[in-house]
């Protein structure tokens, strides 16, 4: 089964990564890099979206569309990266994301 | 379930409605989490075996309180399930081709509840699903009982049911034992499941043997059955013995007038003291063997301590203490501290006590047993006012009548 795993960040993660010194900081890079290639013959295709503050969005619901700045709901945690991954089952892309080194949440989606 | 109208069971051999029901449900409980398990690995689809046996169920459940408990009834549920498939499947030629093999008796090889078990208590699933999904596949429950026993309408328990199973084959979850790896925490969910049906059923019952199905009687016989299956688990062993402990004192918790006694006021000659022993020599046998504690067994523990004291008075509370120690940094929780401060209160003195719990007041002001236990202890303090404000805080928040009946009355005379 396929399932994208959405990486979700946290104001406070965004922060603690901030405050690194340069070495923590490509420390924490490096693990994720590793987690990458640890897990490549399972992930058939990850993107890592640039800062929110750099997202825009439209509505699309109304007479004419509406476009914002920002992203579509204003919030303390925010979508960082995806990760698309085929495996057996749910208990498989679990035990994945219970490795994964990086932001604090994860949300697991099958691909319909 | 047998609604009075029905005619008593015939060959139960237990006349008396109750009874009846109670027959009914342990021969289902004994069958329908078989025939689910059977029906999964032969069609390969959780969804649609599960409707097949809840149909069985169904069927049982309306055809023998009147024509008496076959004399094979696990035939009977195949015969019923088998059948119902080749209708209802009429255009899944592939399940047709399957169910036609299907025949009794099974060969017993293997238990396959266990993968059930997993499956239906998933962490994946939410809470309330995965009772619901559980007392229905693996006890044989039907949507209506769980909805009485859970005092939900019907619609809701089944819309839950039909989400959880939704999400069973569309997100992937496996019918399977989790790995050695994931045992751990995968069997935390599967006890806590069985806790709070335990829980559901201990605290809503109300003495009375009414026509609803009792969880408590679920909750053991799940527990047991987990003991067997998973053996080497101290945890599921504790559960067990916890749920006995409990079980044993039932007979005095309520008067003959079906209101509830508190502990301190149990008549303790009514407690089945062969029950308390058997169960105590259970959980010592098994924390003895592993030497690894963890929150059901220490919950198990003190419930032994309550049920082997001969009086309230010579209940040993500093034993208990040690053990809510033990407890809390096992399993933090507020709920766990309130009652700690229950064995600070006799080991100390009520203020020492009355300053632990009002220190939990922004977990637990919502709770009714925190305002019931500072009422208890403002009382002993001679604060007769402030209790009965906090009695009363308590009666609006409980839900439990007899919970509520307790707390009235005491408002009367207080």
């Amino acid at each position: 089964m396929k399932y994208v795993l959405m990486f979700i960040e946290t104001e406070q993660f965004a922060r603690q990564l901030e405050e690194m010194g340069e070495l923590e900081q490509r420390q924490a890079y490096e693990a994720v890099g590793r987690w990458f290639a640890d897990h490549a013959e399972v992930i058939t295709h990850h993107v890592h979206l640039a800062p929110v503050h750099t997202a825009t969005t439209m509505r699309l619901d109304g007479a004419e569309p509406i476009v914002t700045d920002g992203p579509y709901m204003e919030g303390k945690e925010v979508v960082s990266g995806f990760a698309e991954v085929e495996v057996a089952d749910l208990d498989e892309v679990l035990k994945l994301a219970r490795s994964w080194p990086a932001c604090p949440i994860v949300e697991i989606r099958p691909v319909s | 379930m047998t609604s009075p109208a029905d005619p008593p069971a015939a060959r139960t051999g237990e006349s008396p409605d109750g009874d009846s029901g109670r027959v009914l449900a342990r021969v289902l409980r004994e069958h329908a989490g078989r025939l689910a398990a059977s029906l999964i690995s032969l069609l390969g689809d959780f969804s649609a075996a599960e409707d097949l046996v809840q149909d069985a169920v169904e069927t049982a459940l309306r055809r023998w309180p009147v024509e008496g408990v076959p004399d094979r009834p696990q035939a009977w549920l195949y015969t019923v399930a088998r059948r119902r498939g080749l209708d209802v499947l009429r255009r899944e030629s592939n399940y047709r081709a399957k169910l036609a093999q299907l025949r009794w008796p099974e060969p017993q090889e293997t238990d396959d509840r266990l993968r059930l078990i997993f499956t239906c208590c998933h962490p994946a699933l939410a809470p309330e699903a995965r009772i619901a999904l559980t007392l229905r596949v693996v006890c044989g429950l039907s949507v209506a009982q769980i909805a009485a026993a859970f005092v939900v309408p019907e619609a809701t328990v089944a819309q839950r049911i039909t989400r959880a199973k939704k999400k069973i084959s569309q997100a992937g979850i496996p019918y399977r034992v989790p790995s050695a790896g994931e045992l751990p925490q995968r069997l935390a969910s599967v006890l806590s499941v069985v806790y709070l049906l335990f829980n559901e059923g201990y605290l809503s019952s109300t003495g009375e043997r009414a026509q609803a199905r009792d969880l408590v009687d679920d909750a053991e016989w799940l527990a047991a059955l987990l003991v067997n299956l998973v053996p080497g688990e101290p945890e599921v062993t504790g559960l067990l013995a916890l749920i006995r402990l409990h079980r044993a004192r039932g007979p005095a918790r309520f008067d003959d007038r079906g209101r509830l006694v508190l502990l301190a006021d149990q008549d303790r000659s009514r407690w089945d003291h062969q029950a308390i022993e058997q169960a105590g020599a259970l959980l010592t046998r098994a924390a003895r063997a592993h030497r690894r504690p963890g929150p059901y067994q220490l919950q198990a523990a003190i419930a032994a301590c309550h049920a082997e004291a001969p009086t309230f008075a010579a209940t040993d509370w500093a034993q208990i203490l040690v053990l809510y120690d033990m407890l809390a940094h096992f399993a933090p929780s507020p709920v766990t501290r309130l009652h700690r401060a229950v064995a600070v209160r006799h080991v100390h003195d009520p203020a020492v006590a009355l300053a632990e719990v009002d220190a939990l007041e922004h977990d637990l002001a919502t709770y009714a047993l925190w305002h019931a236990t500072r009422a208890e202890l403002l009382r002993e303090l001679g604060q007769v006012e402030q209790a009965r404000a906090c009695d009363e805080r308590a009666l609006e928040l409980t839900t439990n009548p007899a919970q509520q009946a307790l707390l009235a009355e005491r408002l009367t005379w207080t």
